[in-house]
Protein backbone atom coordinates (compact mmCIF):
# COMPACT_ATOMS: atom_id res chain seq x y z
CA UNK A 1 0.00 0.00 0.00
CA UNK A 2 1.24 3.06 -1.19
CA UNK A 3 4.71 2.05 -1.90
CA UNK A 4 5.95 4.90 -4.01
CA UNK A 5 8.44 2.81 -6.74
CA UNK A 6 11.90 4.81 -6.56
CA UNK A 7 12.51 6.57 -9.63
CA UNK A 8 16.18 7.08 -11.53
CA UNK A 9 18.06 10.13 -9.85
CA UNK A 10 17.81 13.15 -13.03
CA UNK A 11 19.66 15.78 -14.27
CA UNK A 12 17.36 19.25 -13.49
CA UNK A 13 15.76 20.91 -16.72
CA UNK A 14 16.02 24.69 -16.95
CA UNK A 15 13.03 26.25 -15.61
CA UNK A 16 11.62 27.54 -18.78
CA UNK A 17 10.78 23.64 -19.53
CA UNK A 18 9.67 23.06 -15.95
CA UNK A 19 7.11 25.23 -16.18
CA UNK A 20 4.49 23.62 -17.38
CA UNK A 21 4.71 20.24 -15.31
CA UNK A 22 4.95 23.00 -12.37
CA UNK A 23 1.23 24.48 -13.81
CA UNK A 24 -0.16 20.43 -14.06
CA UNK A 25 0.80 20.63 -10.50
CA UNK A 26 -0.69 23.60 -9.02
CA UNK A 27 -4.18 21.26 -8.33
CA UNK A 28 -1.98 19.00 -6.23
CA UNK A 29 0.25 21.79 -4.97
CA UNK A 30 -3.65 23.26 -3.57
CA UNK A 31 -4.99 19.74 -2.42
CA UNK A 32 -1.54 19.49 -0.07
CA UNK A 33 -0.97 23.10 0.88
CA UNK A 34 -4.66 24.45 1.36
CA UNK A 35 -6.83 21.02 1.97
CA UNK A 36 -4.41 18.43 3.73
CA UNK A 37 -2.29 20.65 5.76
CA UNK A 38 -4.01 23.83 6.01
CA UNK A 39 -7.23 22.12 7.08
CA UNK A 40 -6.12 19.93 9.33
CA UNK A 41 -3.54 22.40 11.00
CA UNK A 42 -7.03 24.70 11.35
CA UNK A 43 -8.82 21.71 12.79
CA UNK A 44 -6.63 21.39 15.67
CA UNK A 45 -6.48 25.20 15.85
CA UNK A 46 -10.23 25.22 16.67
CA UNK A 47 -9.65 22.30 19.12
CA UNK A 48 -7.98 24.41 21.43
CA UNK A 49 -10.79 27.23 21.14
CA UNK A 50 -13.71 27.60 22.85
CA UNK A 51 -16.02 27.96 19.39
CA UNK A 52 -19.69 26.71 19.32
CA UNK A 53 -21.74 27.27 16.43
CA UNK A 54 -19.03 29.79 14.57
CA UNK A 55 -15.15 29.26 14.97
CA UNK A 56 -13.92 32.47 17.19
CA UNK A 57 -10.07 32.27 17.88
CA UNK A 58 -9.56 32.37 21.13
CA UNK A 59 -7.42 29.98 23.23
CA UNK A 60 -8.62 27.75 25.59
CA UNK A 61 -5.88 25.87 26.00
CA UNK A 62 -6.95 21.84 26.82
CA UNK A 63 -10.65 22.98 28.36
CA UNK A 64 -12.18 21.34 25.34
CA UNK A 65 -10.09 18.06 25.62
CA UNK A 66 -11.57 17.71 29.36
CA UNK A 67 -15.06 18.25 28.32
CA UNK A 68 -14.55 15.58 25.85
CA UNK A 69 -12.86 12.81 28.12
CA UNK A 70 -15.90 13.52 30.51
CA UNK A 71 -18.47 13.54 27.88
CA UNK A 72 -20.24 10.65 28.18
CA UNK A 73 -21.01 9.99 24.79
CA UNK A 74 -17.72 10.36 23.86
CA UNK A 75 -16.74 7.85 26.50
CA UNK A 76 -18.94 5.21 24.83
CA UNK A 77 -17.96 5.64 21.05
CA UNK A 78 -14.09 5.55 22.14
CA UNK A 79 -15.13 2.35 23.34
CA UNK A 80 -16.77 0.96 20.81
CA UNK A 81 -14.39 1.93 18.85
CA UNK A 82 -11.89 -0.25 20.99
CA UNK A 83 -14.29 -3.05 20.77
CA UNK A 84 -15.49 -2.60 17.25
CA UNK A 85 -12.29 -2.18 16.37
CA UNK A 86 -10.44 -5.24 17.93
CA UNK A 87 -13.01 -8.41 17.14
CA UNK A 88 -13.25 -6.52 13.60
CA UNK A 89 -9.62 -6.56 12.57
CA UNK A 90 -9.51 -10.39 14.23
CA UNK A 91 -12.63 -11.68 12.64
CA UNK A 92 -11.66 -9.99 9.20
CA UNK A 93 -7.91 -11.62 9.61
CA UNK A 94 -8.59 -14.83 10.58
CA UNK A 95 -11.72 -15.15 8.03
CA UNK A 96 -9.93 -13.32 5.07
CA UNK A 97 -7.17 -15.74 6.11
CA UNK A 98 -8.81 -18.85 5.84
CA UNK A 99 -10.91 -17.76 2.96
CA UNK A 100 -7.12 -17.50 1.24
CA UNK A 101 -5.91 -21.09 2.44
CA UNK A 102 -8.85 -23.25 1.49
CA UNK A 103 -9.66 -21.60 -2.01
CA UNK A 104 -5.83 -22.25 -2.58
CA UNK A 105 -6.25 -25.93 -1.90
CA UNK A 106 -6.68 -26.22 -5.92
CA UNK A 107 -10.69 -26.71 -5.40
CA UNK A 108 -13.64 -26.36 -8.05
CA UNK A 109 -15.29 -23.07 -9.74
CA UNK A 110 -12.53 -20.65 -7.93
CA UNK A 111 -13.11 -18.10 -9.76
CA UNK A 112 -16.83 -17.96 -8.43
CA UNK A 113 -16.49 -18.69 -4.90
CA UNK A 114 -13.88 -15.78 -4.88
CA UNK A 115 -16.48 -13.27 -6.92
CA UNK A 116 -19.22 -14.35 -4.01
CA UNK A 117 -16.44 -13.50 -0.94
CA UNK A 118 -15.35 -10.38 -2.67
CA UNK A 119 -18.71 -8.74 -3.84
CA UNK A 120 -20.04 -7.32 -0.54
CA UNK A 121 -16.80 -5.10 -0.85
CA UNK A 122 -18.24 -3.17 -3.82
CA UNK A 123 -21.36 -2.00 -2.11
CA UNK A 124 -21.68 0.94 -0.34
CA UNK A 125 -21.22 0.55 3.83
CA UNK A 126 -24.87 2.29 3.64
CA UNK A 127 -26.34 -0.52 2.06
CA UNK A 128 -24.32 -3.04 4.03
CA UNK A 129 -25.70 -1.51 7.03
CA UNK A 130 -29.30 -1.42 5.40
CA UNK A 131 -29.44 -5.06 4.65
CA UNK A 132 -28.01 -6.32 7.84
CA UNK A 133 -30.19 -3.78 9.82
CA UNK A 134 -33.35 -5.93 8.11
CA UNK A 135 -32.03 -9.96 7.94
CA UNK A 136 -30.89 -8.72 11.85
CA UNK A 137 -34.56 -7.07 12.68
CA UNK A 138 -35.70 -8.44 15.82
CA UNK A 139 -39.50 -8.94 14.88
CA UNK A 140 -39.38 -10.02 11.40
CA UNK A 141 -35.59 -11.23 10.83
CA UNK A 142 -33.36 -14.16 11.76
CA UNK A 143 -35.30 -14.42 15.11
CA UNK A 144 -38.60 -15.19 13.51
CA UNK A 145 -37.07 -17.42 11.11
CA UNK A 146 -35.04 -19.67 13.49
CA UNK A 147 -38.81 -19.88 15.38
CA UNK A 148 -40.81 -20.60 12.79
CA UNK A 149 -38.42 -23.32 12.29
CA UNK A 150 -39.48 -24.63 15.76
CA UNK A 151 -37.16 -23.41 18.13
CA UNK A 152 -39.74 -21.03 20.16
CA UNK A 153 -37.88 -19.15 22.66
CA UNK A 154 -35.06 -18.54 20.44
CA UNK A 155 -34.11 -15.03 20.80
CA UNK A 156 -31.57 -12.42 18.76
CA UNK A 157 -32.50 -9.23 19.44
CA UNK A 158 -29.04 -8.01 19.61
CA UNK A 159 -29.44 -4.62 17.60
CA UNK A 160 -31.98 -3.74 20.20
CA UNK A 161 -30.12 -4.61 22.85
CA UNK A 162 -27.50 -1.98 24.49
CA UNK A 163 -25.42 -4.71 25.43
CA UNK A 164 -24.88 -6.42 22.24
CA UNK A 165 -25.61 -3.96 19.42
CA UNK A 166 -21.86 -3.26 19.02
CA UNK A 167 -21.59 -6.77 18.04
CA UNK A 168 -23.90 -6.61 15.22
CA UNK A 169 -21.60 -3.99 13.53
CA UNK A 170 -18.57 -6.38 14.01
CA UNK A 171 -20.83 -8.70 11.99
CA UNK A 172 -21.58 -6.60 8.99
CA UNK A 173 -18.24 -5.28 8.97
CA UNK A 174 -16.43 -8.69 8.85
CA UNK A 175 -19.22 -9.53 6.04
CA UNK A 176 -18.13 -6.09 3.92
CA UNK A 177 -14.30 -6.49 4.39
CA UNK A 178 -13.87 -10.22 4.61
CA UNK A 179 -12.78 -10.36 1.06
CA UNK A 180 -10.39 -7.62 0.74
CA UNK A 181 -8.33 -9.41 3.24
CA UNK A 182 -9.09 -12.76 1.16
CA UNK A 183 -7.66 -11.34 -1.97
CA UNK A 184 -5.08 -9.29 -0.66
CA UNK A 185 -3.65 -12.55 1.42
CA UNK A 186 -4.70 -15.17 -1.76
CA UNK A 187 -1.94 -13.01 -3.64
CA UNK A 188 0.54 -13.58 -1.03
CA UNK A 189 -0.17 -17.12 -0.67
CA UNK A 190 0.17 -17.65 -4.70
CA UNK A 191 3.71 -16.23 -4.60
CA UNK A 192 4.79 -19.28 -2.20
CA UNK A 193 7.02 -21.49 -3.96
CA UNK A 194 5.12 -24.92 -5.04
CA UNK A 195 8.77 -26.59 -4.34
CA UNK A 196 8.09 -25.69 -0.70
CA UNK A 197 5.15 -27.79 -0.10
CA UNK A 198 7.02 -30.89 -2.00
CA UNK A 199 9.94 -30.72 0.41
CA UNK A 200 7.39 -30.03 2.96
CA UNK A 201 5.28 -32.74 2.06
CA UNK A 202 8.23 -34.83 2.06
CA UNK A 203 9.66 -34.18 5.35
CA UNK A 204 6.48 -35.26 6.98
CA UNK A 205 5.27 -31.78 7.94
CA UNK A 206 1.97 -31.59 8.99
CA UNK A 207 0.00 -28.69 7.12
CA UNK A 208 -0.64 -26.64 9.93
CA UNK A 209 2.69 -26.76 10.96
CA UNK A 210 4.05 -25.32 7.87
CA UNK A 211 1.45 -22.80 7.17
CA UNK A 212 2.31 -21.68 10.98
CA UNK A 213 6.36 -21.76 10.39
CA UNK A 214 6.36 -21.08 7.03
CA UNK A 215 3.58 -19.59 5.65
CA UNK A 216 2.85 -17.00 7.73
CA UNK A 217 6.00 -15.88 8.04
CA UNK A 218 6.44 -15.61 4.27
CA UNK A 219 2.74 -13.72 3.97
CA UNK A 220 4.12 -11.21 7.11
CA UNK A 221 4.53 -7.82 4.37
CA UNK A 222 0.51 -8.67 3.52
CA UNK A 223 -0.72 -9.07 6.76
CA UNK A 224 0.87 -5.95 8.01
CA UNK A 225 -0.69 -4.10 4.95
CA UNK A 226 -4.05 -5.81 5.61
CA UNK A 227 -4.02 -4.85 9.74
CA UNK A 228 -2.72 -1.23 8.73
CA UNK A 229 -5.76 -0.83 6.18
CA UNK A 230 -8.23 -2.59 8.54
CA UNK A 231 -7.21 -0.29 11.35
CA UNK A 232 -7.66 2.84 9.61
CA UNK A 233 -10.98 1.53 8.15
CA UNK A 234 -11.79 1.00 11.92
CA UNK A 235 -11.25 4.74 12.78
CA UNK A 236 -13.15 5.68 10.03
CA UNK A 237 -16.34 4.03 10.40
CA UNK A 238 -19.38 6.13 10.00
CA UNK A 239 -21.36 5.02 6.92
CA UNK A 240 -21.70 1.78 8.55
CA UNK A 241 -22.92 2.93 12.32
CA UNK A 242 -25.52 5.81 10.37
CA UNK A 243 -27.22 3.14 8.46
CA UNK A 244 -27.26 0.18 10.93
CA UNK A 245 -27.87 1.54 14.00
CA UNK A 246 -27.82 5.44 13.76
CA UNK A 247 -25.60 5.11 17.31
CA UNK A 248 -28.88 3.48 18.97
CA UNK A 249 -30.32 2.60 20.64
CA UNK A 250 -29.63 5.66 22.99
CA UNK A 251 -26.08 6.46 22.73
CA UNK A 252 -25.21 2.51 22.97
CA UNK A 253 -23.32 1.93 19.56
CA UNK A 254 -21.77 5.84 19.22
CA UNK A 255 -18.37 6.30 17.27
CA UNK A 256 -15.86 8.91 17.26
CA UNK A 257 -16.65 9.74 13.42
CA UNK A 258 -20.20 10.03 13.79
CA UNK A 259 -19.40 12.19 17.68
CA UNK A 260 -17.67 14.65 15.30
CA UNK A 261 -20.22 14.83 12.50
CA UNK A 262 -23.19 15.49 14.95
CA UNK A 263 -21.58 18.16 16.67
CA UNK A 264 -20.20 19.76 13.80
CA UNK A 265 -23.61 19.71 12.52
CA UNK A 266 -26.37 18.99 14.57
CA UNK A 267 -25.09 20.09 17.77
CA UNK A 268 -23.26 23.24 17.19
CA UNK A 269 -20.66 22.65 18.94
CA UNK A 270 -17.29 23.34 17.01
CA UNK A 271 -15.27 23.22 19.66
CA UNK A 272 -15.93 19.67 20.57
CA UNK A 273 -16.36 18.25 17.45
CA UNK A 274 -12.76 19.41 16.27
CA UNK A 275 -11.36 18.05 19.94
CA UNK A 276 -12.34 14.66 18.26
CA UNK A 277 -11.81 15.38 15.11
CA UNK A 278 -7.85 15.50 16.50
CA UNK A 279 -8.69 12.38 18.82
CA UNK A 280 -9.38 10.68 15.73
CA UNK A 281 -5.81 12.40 13.78
CA UNK A 282 -3.61 11.10 16.67
CA UNK A 283 -5.35 7.48 16.51
CA UNK A 284 -4.66 7.68 12.81
CA UNK A 285 -1.25 8.81 13.42
CA UNK A 286 -0.63 6.62 16.46
CA UNK A 287 -1.12 3.61 13.86
CA UNK A 288 0.46 4.48 10.67
CA UNK A 289 3.75 5.72 12.41
CA UNK A 290 4.99 2.50 13.07
CA UNK A 291 4.41 1.23 10.19
CA UNK A 292 5.87 4.04 8.01
CA UNK A 293 8.96 3.70 10.17
CA UNK A 294 8.69 -0.03 9.01
CA UNK A 295 8.68 0.77 6.00
CA UNK A 296 10.93 3.75 5.24
CA UNK A 297 12.37 3.76 8.45
CA UNK A 298 16.34 4.37 8.28
CA UNK A 299 17.44 1.37 9.48
CA UNK A 300 15.64 -0.82 7.64
CA UNK A 301 15.67 -1.51 3.66
CA UNK A 302 12.16 -2.15 2.27
CA UNK A 303 11.46 -5.05 2.33
CA UNK A 304 7.99 -5.65 -0.02
CA UNK B 1 -4.64 -12.75 -7.46
CA UNK B 2 -3.58 -12.62 -11.11
CA UNK B 3 -1.50 -15.39 -10.74
CA UNK B 4 -2.25 -18.73 -12.66
CA UNK B 5 -1.54 -21.73 -10.21
CA UNK B 6 -2.92 -22.18 -7.07
CA UNK B 7 0.27 -23.42 -5.27
CA UNK B 8 -1.91 -25.64 -2.65
CA UNK B 9 -0.88 -29.38 -2.42
CA UNK B 10 -2.88 -31.42 -5.61
CA UNK B 11 -5.06 -33.93 -3.92
CA UNK B 12 -5.50 -37.04 -5.34
CA UNK B 13 -8.52 -38.03 -4.06
CA UNK B 14 -11.73 -37.92 -2.16
CA UNK B 15 -10.59 -37.76 1.75
CA UNK B 16 -12.26 -36.13 5.07
CA UNK B 17 -10.15 -33.27 4.25
CA UNK B 18 -11.42 -32.14 0.47
CA UNK B 19 -15.01 -32.49 2.10
CA UNK B 20 -14.16 -30.23 5.17
CA UNK B 21 -12.19 -27.80 2.71
CA UNK B 22 -15.69 -27.77 0.51
CA UNK B 23 -17.90 -27.57 3.73
CA UNK B 24 -16.41 -24.56 4.93
CA UNK B 25 -15.97 -22.69 1.50
CA UNK B 26 -19.70 -23.53 0.68
CA UNK B 27 -20.62 -22.29 4.21
CA UNK B 28 -18.80 -18.93 3.56
CA UNK B 29 -20.07 -18.49 0.16
CA UNK B 30 -23.92 -18.41 2.19
CA UNK B 31 -23.07 -16.25 4.60
CA UNK B 32 -21.64 -14.12 1.97
CA UNK B 33 -24.97 -14.46 -0.05
CA UNK B 34 -27.62 -14.31 2.36
CA UNK B 35 -28.11 -10.79 2.69
CA UNK B 36 -28.02 -10.43 -0.80
CA UNK B 37 -30.77 -13.55 -1.36
CA UNK B 38 -32.82 -11.47 1.59
CA UNK B 39 -32.67 -8.41 0.38
CA UNK B 40 -33.69 -10.03 -3.14
CA UNK B 41 -36.56 -11.65 -1.37
CA UNK B 42 -37.77 -9.27 0.27
CA UNK B 43 -38.05 -6.60 -2.34
CA UNK B 44 -40.33 -8.80 -4.57
CA UNK B 45 -42.55 -9.69 -1.62
CA UNK B 46 -45.97 -7.80 -0.33
CA UNK B 47 -45.79 -6.69 3.47
CA UNK B 48 -48.72 -8.94 3.93
CA UNK B 49 -46.74 -12.01 3.28
CA UNK B 50 -43.24 -10.07 5.02
CA UNK B 51 -45.50 -9.89 8.29
CA UNK B 52 -46.91 -13.29 8.08
CA UNK B 53 -43.84 -15.44 6.71
CA UNK B 54 -40.44 -15.76 7.58
CA UNK B 55 -37.22 -13.66 6.11
CA UNK B 56 -36.70 -16.76 3.57
CA UNK B 57 -39.85 -18.08 2.45
CA UNK B 58 -39.84 -17.55 -0.97
CA UNK B 59 -43.10 -15.36 -2.03
CA UNK B 60 -45.86 -17.08 -3.18
CA UNK B 61 -47.00 -14.33 -5.21
CA UNK B 62 -44.16 -12.35 -6.46
CA UNK B 63 -44.22 -8.47 -7.25
CA UNK B 64 -42.56 -5.66 -8.93
CA UNK B 65 -44.39 -3.04 -7.26
CA UNK B 66 -41.90 -2.20 -4.57
CA UNK B 67 -39.39 -2.23 -6.86
CA UNK B 68 -41.53 0.66 -8.79
CA UNK B 69 -42.70 2.15 -5.98
CA UNK B 70 -38.98 2.61 -4.80
CA UNK B 71 -37.90 4.32 -7.84
CA UNK B 72 -40.86 6.73 -8.87
CA UNK B 73 -42.75 6.76 -5.20
CA UNK B 74 -40.69 6.31 -1.91
CA UNK B 75 -40.79 9.62 0.19
CA UNK B 76 -38.17 11.31 2.11
CA UNK B 77 -39.29 13.97 3.83
CA UNK B 78 -42.47 15.42 2.15
CA UNK B 79 -40.79 14.78 -1.21
CA UNK B 80 -42.41 11.46 -2.40
CA UNK B 81 -40.29 11.24 -5.82
CA UNK B 82 -38.45 8.23 -5.28
CA UNK B 83 -34.96 7.19 -4.94
CA UNK B 84 -34.66 8.31 -8.56
CA UNK B 85 -34.17 11.71 -7.58
CA UNK B 86 -30.87 10.23 -5.91
CA UNK B 87 -29.81 8.05 -8.62
CA UNK B 88 -29.61 11.01 -11.41
CA UNK B 89 -28.21 12.97 -8.54
CA UNK B 90 -25.34 10.27 -8.24
CA UNK B 91 -25.11 10.29 -11.70
CA UNK B 92 -24.69 14.00 -12.50
CA UNK B 93 -21.66 14.07 -9.51
CA UNK B 94 -20.09 10.42 -10.89
CA UNK B 95 -19.37 11.96 -14.27
CA UNK B 96 -17.69 14.88 -14.29
CA UNK B 97 -16.16 13.76 -10.75
CA UNK B 98 -14.53 10.38 -12.46
CA UNK B 99 -13.27 12.32 -15.20
CA UNK B 100 -11.80 14.73 -13.88
CA UNK B 101 -9.89 13.11 -10.88
CA UNK B 102 -9.04 10.81 -13.44
CA UNK B 103 -7.57 13.42 -15.48
CA UNK B 104 -5.71 15.48 -12.54
CA UNK B 105 -4.40 11.90 -11.49
CA UNK B 106 -2.70 11.21 -14.80
CA UNK B 107 -1.56 14.53 -15.19
CA UNK B 108 0.15 14.06 -11.77
CA UNK B 109 1.71 10.57 -12.28
CA UNK B 110 3.34 11.97 -15.41
CA UNK B 111 4.66 15.07 -14.24
CA UNK B 112 5.85 13.82 -10.89
CA UNK B 113 7.74 10.82 -12.85
CA UNK B 114 8.79 12.45 -15.70
CA UNK B 115 9.71 16.34 -15.01
CA UNK B 116 11.75 16.54 -11.64
CA UNK B 117 10.21 19.64 -10.15
CA UNK B 118 11.39 20.77 -6.98
CA UNK B 119 9.57 20.26 -3.73
CA UNK B 120 7.36 17.32 -5.91
CA UNK B 121 8.31 14.40 -3.85
CA UNK B 122 7.48 15.94 -0.67
CA UNK B 123 3.80 17.02 -2.11
CA UNK B 124 3.40 13.70 -2.97
CA UNK B 125 4.71 12.14 0.14
CA UNK B 126 1.93 14.37 1.92
CA UNK B 127 -0.31 13.34 -0.67
CA UNK B 128 -0.15 9.83 0.48
CA UNK B 129 -0.38 10.19 4.26
CA UNK B 130 -2.99 12.65 3.43
CA UNK B 131 -4.67 9.40 1.95
CA UNK B 132 -5.19 7.54 5.61
CA UNK B 133 -6.43 10.81 7.64
CA UNK B 134 -9.90 10.63 8.15
CA UNK B 135 -12.25 13.19 6.67
CA UNK B 136 -13.52 14.13 9.89
CA UNK B 137 -10.16 16.17 10.49
CA UNK B 138 -10.41 18.31 7.18
CA UNK B 139 -14.47 18.98 6.91
CA UNK B 140 -15.24 21.87 8.72
CA UNK B 141 -12.15 24.17 7.53
CA UNK B 142 -13.56 22.82 4.22
CA UNK B 143 -16.74 23.76 4.87
CA UNK B 144 -16.14 27.12 5.66
CA UNK B 145 -13.41 27.79 2.75
CA UNK B 146 -16.23 26.44 0.35
CA UNK B 147 -18.38 28.96 1.64
CA UNK B 148 -16.36 31.81 1.15
CA UNK B 149 -15.63 29.74 -2.47
CA UNK B 150 -19.13 30.20 -3.31
CA UNK B 151 -19.23 26.73 -4.22
CA UNK B 152 -20.85 25.06 -0.61
CA UNK B 153 -23.74 22.89 -1.25
CA UNK B 154 -23.18 22.79 -4.87
CA UNK B 155 -22.52 19.95 -7.57
CA UNK B 156 -19.37 21.83 -8.17
CA UNK B 157 -18.25 22.11 -4.63
CA UNK B 158 -18.83 18.00 -4.15
CA UNK B 159 -17.54 17.28 -7.62
CA UNK B 160 -14.01 19.51 -6.12
CA UNK B 161 -13.82 17.70 -3.23
CA UNK B 162 -14.51 13.94 -4.87
CA UNK B 163 -10.96 15.66 -6.90
CA UNK B 164 -9.14 16.13 -3.97
CA UNK B 165 -9.71 13.00 -1.97
CA UNK B 166 -9.61 11.17 -5.37
CA UNK B 167 -6.31 12.93 -5.66
CA UNK B 168 -3.85 10.58 -3.74
CA UNK B 169 -4.99 6.85 -4.81
CA UNK B 170 -4.88 8.48 -8.73
CA UNK B 171 -1.80 9.82 -8.39
CA UNK B 172 -0.46 6.89 -7.03
CA UNK B 173 -1.64 4.34 -9.68
CA UNK B 174 -0.71 6.84 -12.56
CA UNK B 175 2.80 7.56 -10.82
CA UNK B 176 3.56 3.60 -10.79
CA UNK B 177 2.36 2.92 -13.73
CA UNK B 178 4.57 5.86 -15.98
CA UNK B 179 7.67 4.26 -13.87
CA UNK B 180 7.20 1.11 -15.50
CA UNK B 181 7.01 2.00 -18.77
CA UNK B 182 10.50 2.51 -20.28
CA UNK B 183 12.07 5.84 -20.13
CA UNK B 184 13.45 5.80 -23.71
CA UNK B 185 9.79 6.74 -24.85
CA UNK B 186 9.82 9.71 -22.64
CA UNK B 187 13.15 10.73 -23.72
CA UNK B 188 12.38 10.09 -27.87
CA UNK B 189 9.37 12.16 -27.40
CA UNK B 190 11.40 14.81 -25.65
CA UNK B 191 13.97 14.72 -28.56
CA UNK B 192 11.60 14.99 -31.27
CA UNK B 193 10.51 18.37 -29.65
CA UNK B 194 7.72 17.53 -27.86
CA UNK B 195 6.52 19.76 -24.49
CA UNK B 196 5.17 18.99 -21.23
CA UNK B 197 1.43 18.57 -23.17
CA UNK B 198 2.31 17.28 -26.13
CA UNK B 199 3.86 14.36 -24.91
CA UNK B 200 0.84 13.53 -22.38
CA UNK B 201 -1.79 13.90 -24.53
CA UNK B 202 0.03 11.98 -27.70
CA UNK B 203 1.74 9.79 -25.79
CA UNK B 204 0.99 8.80 -22.09
CA UNK B 205 -2.67 8.91 -22.32
CA UNK B 206 -3.02 6.36 -25.14
CA UNK B 207 -0.69 3.71 -23.57
CA UNK B 208 -2.32 4.29 -20.48
CA UNK B 209 -5.44 1.93 -21.02
CA UNK B 210 -5.24 -0.29 -18.78
CA UNK B 211 -4.45 2.60 -15.90
CA UNK B 212 -7.48 4.21 -17.11
CA UNK B 213 -9.51 1.56 -16.70
CA UNK B 214 -8.66 0.31 -12.97
CA UNK B 215 -9.20 3.91 -12.23
CA UNK B 216 -12.42 4.02 -13.70
CA UNK B 217 -13.67 1.14 -12.04
CA UNK B 218 -12.13 2.36 -8.32
CA UNK B 219 -13.38 5.77 -8.53
CA UNK B 220 -16.98 4.77 -10.31
CA UNK B 221 -17.63 2.73 -7.35
CA UNK B 222 -16.04 4.83 -4.92
CA UNK B 223 -17.84 8.07 -5.51
CA UNK B 224 -20.89 6.03 -6.34
CA UNK B 225 -20.47 4.97 -2.48
CA UNK B 226 -19.64 7.68 -0.70
CA UNK B 227 -22.00 8.83 1.61
CA UNK B 228 -20.38 11.60 4.21
CA UNK B 229 -19.17 14.12 1.70
CA UNK B 230 -22.04 13.76 -0.23
CA UNK B 231 -23.90 14.80 2.71
CA UNK B 232 -21.64 17.18 4.04
CA UNK B 233 -21.30 19.03 0.86
CA UNK B 234 -23.51 18.30 -2.22
CA UNK B 235 -26.65 20.42 -0.61
CA UNK B 236 -30.21 19.77 -0.59
CA UNK B 237 -30.40 19.72 -4.35
CA UNK B 238 -27.85 17.55 -4.94
CA UNK B 239 -27.53 14.88 -2.17
CA UNK B 240 -26.94 11.81 -4.19
CA UNK B 241 -28.10 8.26 -3.80
CA UNK B 242 -26.73 6.73 -0.88
CA UNK B 243 -27.80 9.76 1.65
CA UNK B 244 -31.36 9.45 -0.25
CA UNK B 245 -31.60 5.66 0.51
CA UNK B 246 -30.68 6.52 3.95
CA UNK B 247 -33.42 9.00 4.25
CA UNK B 248 -36.46 7.22 2.85
CA UNK B 249 -35.13 3.70 4.89
CA UNK B 250 -34.31 5.36 8.81
CA UNK B 251 -36.05 8.61 9.13
CA UNK B 252 -39.51 7.45 7.31
CA UNK B 253 -42.61 8.17 9.52
CA UNK B 254 -45.06 5.29 10.00
CA UNK B 255 -45.01 1.94 9.01
CA UNK B 256 -41.79 0.73 6.89
CA UNK B 257 -42.47 -0.80 4.24
CA UNK B 258 -39.50 -3.26 4.19
CA UNK B 259 -40.07 -4.31 0.82
CA UNK B 260 -40.12 -1.01 -0.82
CA UNK B 261 -36.86 -0.04 1.56
CA UNK B 262 -34.97 -3.45 0.60
CA UNK B 263 -36.30 -2.45 -3.85
CA UNK B 264 -34.09 0.88 -2.78
CA UNK B 265 -31.29 -0.16 -1.22
CA UNK B 266 -31.26 -3.81 -4.12
CA UNK B 267 -30.91 -0.03 -6.54
CA UNK B 268 -28.50 1.39 -5.11
CA UNK B 269 -26.32 -1.71 -4.81
CA UNK B 270 -26.95 -2.04 -8.50
CA UNK B 271 -24.33 0.20 -9.93
CA UNK B 272 -21.08 -0.80 -8.07
CA UNK B 273 -22.41 -4.33 -8.61
CA UNK B 274 -22.69 -4.72 -12.15
CA UNK B 275 -19.73 -2.69 -12.52
CA UNK B 276 -17.92 -5.59 -10.10
CA UNK B 277 -19.67 -8.39 -12.13
CA UNK B 278 -18.84 -7.11 -15.50
CA UNK B 279 -15.20 -5.81 -14.56
CA UNK B 280 -13.99 -8.81 -12.68
CA UNK B 281 -10.80 -9.06 -12.49
CA UNK B 282 -10.11 -5.51 -13.53
CA UNK B 283 -11.48 -4.84 -10.11
CA UNK B 284 -9.10 -6.93 -7.91
CA UNK B 285 -6.68 -5.64 -9.76
CA UNK B 286 -7.93 -1.34 -9.07
CA UNK B 287 -7.94 -3.23 -5.55
CA UNK B 288 -4.48 -4.22 -5.21
CA UNK B 289 -3.18 -1.25 -7.29
CA UNK B 290 -4.56 0.66 -4.86
CA UNK B 291 -4.87 -1.57 -1.62
CA UNK B 292 -1.87 -4.25 -1.61
CA UNK B 293 1.11 -2.74 -3.48
CA UNK B 294 3.99 -3.53 -1.14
Amino acid sequence: MAIAIPLPARRRRPITRRLPAMLALLPAAFAVIVVYLGCMLWTVRLSFTSSRMLPTMDFVGFDQYARLFSNARFLISVQNLVVFGALFLIGCLVLGFLLAAFIDQRVRAEGTLRTIYLYPHAMSFIVTGLVWQWFLNPTLGLQKLVQDAGWQTFTFDWLVNREMVVYTLVIAGIWQSAGLIMAILLAGLRGVDEDLWKAARVDGIPTWRVYYSIVLPILRPMLITATVLLAIAVVKVYDLVVAMTNGGPGIASEMPAKFVMDHLFERSNVGLATACATFMLVTVIAVLAPWLYTQYGPSRRRTA
Amino acid sequence: MTAAAPAGRRPKHVTWGRVGVYAFLICSAAFFLLPLWIMLLTSVKTMDEIRLGNILALPTDPTFQPWIAAWSQACTGLACDGIQVGFWNSVRILIPSVILSILVGALNGYALCFWRVRGADLLFAILLIGAFIPYQVFLYPLVRLFSVLGIYNSLAGIVVVHIIFGMPIMTLLFRNFYSSLPRELFNAARIDGGGFFTIFTRVMLPMSTPMLIVATILQVTGIWNDFILGLTFAGRENLPMTVQLNNIVNSAQGERAYNVDMAATMLTALVPLVVYFVSGRWFVRGIAAGAVKG
